[in-house]
C-alpha cells in the first residue's frame, strides 16, 4: 500500500502553546519534554466516524429539552465546517455545551452563585449536513467569574467539540459572541499570538438568520485540519 | 481557497455536561473478535497530584489490524462488532478502566509495520490543545521494530508501554509533566 496523504501542519501563530502561564491550570499539565514528531501513518488519517443515527431530531434545539421554557435570550448558532483547503465536511458530529443565561454550568463543580436554570441543561449535539452546515437553538450564555487571577471573569461562550474525518481533525474549542468587552481580559481567549485567529473564535450577528420576533442569529464557521496534497516524509 | 484550522481552546472542568453521552468503556461486545485487554491507570500533574477532570478518548484497529475507516483499504476483514472507538472518563481520583480486544499489527509509512497499539486523544482543564500519546503493549515482539517508539529516546520508551498487572490488567498512567517519568506526547 503506497502512502496516503498526512495532514497539514498548523500555521504559526494560530494553535496555542501547551505552557501559557497566563491561563495558570497549564502551568503543571503542560508537558515540559519535547514533543516527538508524529508521521501520520494510517492510524491517524483513520478515526472514529460517529453520524446522524446517534442523533435525535431535537438534540440541537438546547431550548426545548425540558417541559418549560429556558430563561434568558434565544439564539440560533449556525455555521459551516469547512476544511483548511475550503471544502465542506458533511456528515461529522457537533457537540456543544455552555452554562445558562446567568452563566451557571449545571454541572456539580459549579459553585458560581448564580441560580440554575431548571429547564436549561445546555448540551446540543448535530451532525453536519451534506454541505458542511450545523445548527442549534439555544439562549446566550452569561459570562462566570472563575479563579485563575482577581477579578477573573470568562466572556460568554459556548463549548464545541468536533471529530472531523480522522483522528488529525478533532477539535474542540469556545465561541465568542461580538463586542464582548471581557474578551481581552481572557487568558484563553488569548492564548494564540495570531489576531486573525482569535477574532476567527467571535461568531458574526446574522440578520438573515435571526428570526422575527423570536431569536436572534449568530453565524460562526468552523475550519479543520486539511489534507496535504503530497504524502509527507520526515 | 485556503483556511487556517480554528484555534483549539481547553475542555474546561464542565465538559461532562456536553460530553458524558458518549462515554464509552468497553469498547468490544460479547461478540468481537480478538484476545481481551483491560486497560486502567492514572492521570496526574507535574507536581503528581492527581487530575480529576481529564478525559481519554480512544482509536484502535480491530484484532486484525483493520480500522474501521473508508480510508483503511487494506485487504483485511472489518469485525461488524467493533469500531473501535471509547470515550473515557476519570473518576474522582484521576483514575480510568477501559476494555477492548487487543488490536492487530497495521501499516506504517514507508512499507514498515506498525506494533499493536492504541491512539490515546487527552482532554482536560488546562489542556489548551488535546495531548496525542499511544499505548502499546508490554513483550510485543514487533515492538523492537516500531517506527514510531523508534523515534522516542530510548528511555522514556516505557512511558507508551502498558504492563499486565498480577491480575493481568494492562497498567499505564498518563503524567502530563515530570523531568523523568512523563509520559510522551506526539506532534500531531
Amino acid at each position: 500500500m503506497s502512502d496516503k496523504p498526512g495532514y497539514r501542519r498548523p500555521q504559526a501563530g494560530t494553535q496555542p502553546d501547551y505552557l501559557h502561564p497566563a491561563y495558570q491550570s497549564t502551568n503543571l499539565r503542560s508537558p515540559s519534554q519535547p514533543l516527538v514528531f508524529l508521521p501520520h501513518s494510517l492510524s491517524e488519517i483513520t478515526g472514529p466516524t460517529i453520524g446522524a443515527e446517534r442523533i435525535n431530531e431535537k438534540d440541537n434545539d438546547l431550548t426545548a429539552q425540558h417541559d418549560g421554557e429556558p430563561q434568558g435570550e434565544r439564539i440560533i448558532v449556525h455555521g459551516r465546517v469547512l476544511d483548511e483547503n475550503g471544502l465542506p465536511v458533511p456528515g461529522i458530529l457537533v457537540e456543544i455545551w455552555q452554562a445558562n443565561a446567568a452563566g451557571r454550568y449545571n454541572h456539580a463543580r459549579d459553585l458560581h452563585d448564580a441560580p440554575l436554570d431548571p429547564n436549561f441543561t445546555g448540551t446540543g449535539r448535530t451532525v453536519t449536513d451534506a454541505e458542511g452546515w450545523y445548527q442549534f437553538q439555544t439562549i446566550k450564555p452569561g459570562a462566570y467569574p472563575w479563579g485563575n487571577h482577581h477579578n477573573a471573569w470568562r466572556p460568554a461562550h459556548i463549548h464545541f467539540s468536533l471529530f472531523g474525518p480522522s483522528v488529525l481533525t478533532r477539535l474542540v474549542t469556545q465561541m465568542y459572541f461580538p463586542g464582548d468587552p471581557l474578551l481581552e481580559y481572557d487568558p484563553i481567549y488569548n492564548c494564540v499570538p495570531d489576531t486573525s485567529a482569535k477574532q476567527r473564535l467571535i461568531a458574526t450577528f446574522d440578520l438573515e438568520k435571526t428570526i422575527p420576533s423570536y431569536a436572534l442569529g449568530y453565524r460562526w464557521d468552523i475550519v479543520l485540519r486539511g489534507r496535504d496534497a503530497t504524502p509527507m516524509e520526515k | 481557497m485556503s483556511l487556517y484550522a480554528t484555534t483549539s481552546h481547553t475542555v474546561g472542568p464542565y465538559y461532562h455536561i456536553g460530553l458524558t453521552w458518549l462515554n464509552r468503556e468497553a469498547l468490544a461486545n460479547a461478540a468481537t473478535l480478538g484476545e481481551r485487554v483491560a486497560i486502567s491507570g492514572q492521570v496526574v500533574d507535574g507536581n503528581g497530584d492527581v487530575v480529576n477532570d481529564a478525559m481519554l478518548e480512544v482509536w484502535q484497529a480491530n484484532a486484525a489490524g483493520k480500522y474501521d475507516h473508508p480510508e483503511d483499504d487494506q485487504d483485511k476483514a472489518l469485525d461488524p462488532n467493533f469500531e473501535g472507538f471509547g470515550r473515557v472518563p476519570v473518576d474522582a481520583e484521576g483514575r480510568f478502566r477501559f476494555t477492548t480486544v487487543k488490536p492487530g499489527s497495521v501499516p506504517g509509512l514507508a512499507g514498515t509495520t506498525q506494533a499493536p497499539h492504541l491512539v490515546v486523544l487527552v482532554f482536560a482543564r488546562g489542556l489548551v490543545k488535546h495531548l496525542l500519546t499511544r499505548i502499546y503493549f508490554d513483550g510485543e515482539a514487533l515492538n523492537a521494530d516500531d517506527p514510531l517508539l523508534a523515534r522516542v529516546p530510548k528511555e522514556r520508551r516505557s512511558t507508551l508501554i502498558a504492563k499486565p498487572d498480577a491480575d493481568g490488567v494492562h497498567q499505564w498512567n498518563v503524567v502530563l509533566q515530570g523531568t523523568d517519568k512523563e509520559t510522551v506526547f506526539f506532534d500531531y
